[in-house]
């Protein structure tokens, strides 16, 4: 166990920064950190705050901050803005929404470029919510890029996943219906100040009257929210608190995150076996002949990925 | 992947002119830089705390109403006191070329005046 483990888990700002910085870099000593920490993880609660660009996502975080401090509860932002693919650079800017509590000592804010990583999150949002879970954050808060149709692996990444949506988006629910809206929890229709918002809440509840229900199923609630006038957002923690409380009834929480668990296995085990099939094609003389012979018919893709895949003996 | 560089950029104090920042800010992003931008109106302590917690690099102030004297070095002792003296901090805005070499006394690295191409910018962080 190294000084930077502990440090982290004494709540070292700077040593949790630094962690994190480690984690987006995939150098190996991070597995080494996250591994120390490991043991350590598990108390954080995580929530997810996910919808289109612009719905007000960050303004809508800020709210549950100071909700969240009025309860003396330590508080994580790890929000994800969009890396640009030409430059490799990004502009975070979540962050000014939520500046107000830069100073406070129980709220860490950090914002995260995507770095290419599909999806609404970046590659290493996972491991910096458990350095702030071991670290003694009791919420963490995940703010994906904003989303279009296919963005959802946040619901696979916390406990409760809020989807933000927001009235006059022309045909409202348009995005929701095509494959987004299953990863809801809770549906915040936020500038519920503008026009519209009355016959997006009925769309959403049209769409959710087809879901199949029994008595295990969570109907997710419909919240309306003005987040820049701190409007609704009581009602919404309020929403998050029920869920929870749904999860830990009948170790659904529990189910939850071992399913997590399985996932990340399934993603540490592809992302290595990528690497080294990649180091494999490239490196290695004799496979590169073999992929010649591929190209004049002397062999096919199938035989020699065959018989590469042989050597993990499997 | 080696460590990105990260470089928050802000605006402390009352100034409300934010062209430049913004201008700036772009520049790095196009240079293939994170950038983490704070908004307007920030006090010394909201930066230096957004700076430990975003682990930067670099800390870039704007400012084109003056108060640079008291406002840019301010700063750099904050950082100092949250045992991050290594982040570094530079500048830039309307800011007299009398009033420099006492900015640079304070710990602030470089400052570029109205007229720096963002190239020259980019180009002092690549060297620095
Ligand atoms: C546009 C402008 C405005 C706009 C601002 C719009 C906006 N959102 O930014 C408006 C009309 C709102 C405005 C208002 C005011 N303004 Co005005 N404004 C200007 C003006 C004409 C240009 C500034 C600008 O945008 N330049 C373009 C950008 C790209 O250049 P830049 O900011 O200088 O940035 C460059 C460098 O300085 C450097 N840089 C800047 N920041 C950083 C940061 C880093 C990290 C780095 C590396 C580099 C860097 O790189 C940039 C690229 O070259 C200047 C005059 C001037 N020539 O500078 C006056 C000026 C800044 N304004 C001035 C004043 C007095 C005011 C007002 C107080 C006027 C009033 N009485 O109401 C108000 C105050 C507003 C406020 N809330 O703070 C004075 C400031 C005087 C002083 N410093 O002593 C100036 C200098 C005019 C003057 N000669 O008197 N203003
Ligand atoms: N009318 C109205 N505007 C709001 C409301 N909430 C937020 N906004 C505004 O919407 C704009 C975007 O807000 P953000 O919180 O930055 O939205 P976001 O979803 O985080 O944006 P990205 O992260 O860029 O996708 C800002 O100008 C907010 O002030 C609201 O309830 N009503
Ligand atoms: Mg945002």
């Amino acid at each position: 166990m190294n000084d930077l483990t502990d440090k982290i888990i004494a709540g070292d700002i700077r040593a949790i920064a630094r962690g994190i910085s480690l984690a987006e870099s995939g150098q190996p000593e991070a597995v080494e950190l996250l591994k120390d920490l490991y043991p350590h993880t598990g108390r954080a609660y995580l929530i997810g705050i996910t919808g289109p660009p612009g719905g007000g996502k960050s303004t809508l975080v800020d709210k549950l901050i100071k909700i969240y401090r009025e309860q003396k509860k330590k508080v994580g932002v790890l929000a994800v803005d969009p890396t640009s693919p030409f430059s490799g650079g990004a502009i975070l800017g979540d962050r000014v929404r939520m500046q107000k509590h830069a100073t406070d000592e129980g709220v860490y804010i950090r914002s995260m470029g995507s770095r290419g990583h599909l999806g609404g999150l970046a590659l290493a949002t996972s491991d910096a919510a458990k350095i702030l879970d071991a670290a003694g954050y009791d919420i963490v808060i995940f703010e994906t890029v904003g989303i279009g149709q296919s963005e959802v692996e946040v619901a696979g990444r916390v406990d409760t996943t809020v989807l933000v949506t927001v009235p006059g988006l022309g045909d409202d629910v348009q995005v929701l219906k095509a494959g987004t809206m299953e990863i809801a929890d809770i549906f915040a229709i936020n500038k519920a100040d503008r026009e519209g918002t009355e016959r997006c809440v009925i769309e959403l509840e049209q769409l959710l009257s087809v879901k199949e229900m029994d008595e295990n199923t969570f109907l997710p609630p419909i919240i309306q929210t003005i987040a820049k006038d701190n409007q609704g957002t009581a009602e919404l923690t309020g929403a998050i608190e029920k869920h929870r409380d749904y999860l830990n009834s009948g170790g659904r929480l529990a189910e939850k995150r071992k399913k997590r668990i399985q996932d990340e296995v399934h993603t540490i085990i592809t992302n290595q076996l990528d690497k080294w099939a990649a180091l494999r094609l490239t490196h290695d003389m004799e496979t590169r002949e073999n992929l010649d012979d591929i190209y004049s018919k002397k062999t096919d893709p199938y035989t020699v990925a065959g018989d590469i895949i042989k050597e993990l003996q499997i | 992947m080696p460590n990105k560089i990260r470089i928050l950029i802000a605006k402390p104090g009352l100034d409300g002119h934010d062209r430049g920042a913004k201008y700036i800010a772009r520049a790095l992003r196009d240079a293939g830089f994170e950038v983490i931008y704070t908004g307007l109106r920030q006090t010394p302590e909201a930066i230096a705390a957004a700076a430990v917690q975003e682990d930067v690099q670099w800390v870039g102030l704007s400012c084109l109403s003056g108060a640079h004297n008291s406002l840019f070095p301010r700063v750099v002792q904050l950082l100092k006191e949250k045992n991050a003296p290594d982040i570094k901090v530079f500048g830039g805005g309307v800011i007299p070329a009398d009033d420099i070499p006492g900015l640079k006394a304070a710990g602030i690295k470089e400052i570029f005046t109205p007229g720096t191409s963002s190239q020259q910018v980019v180009d002092y962080i690549n060297q620095n």
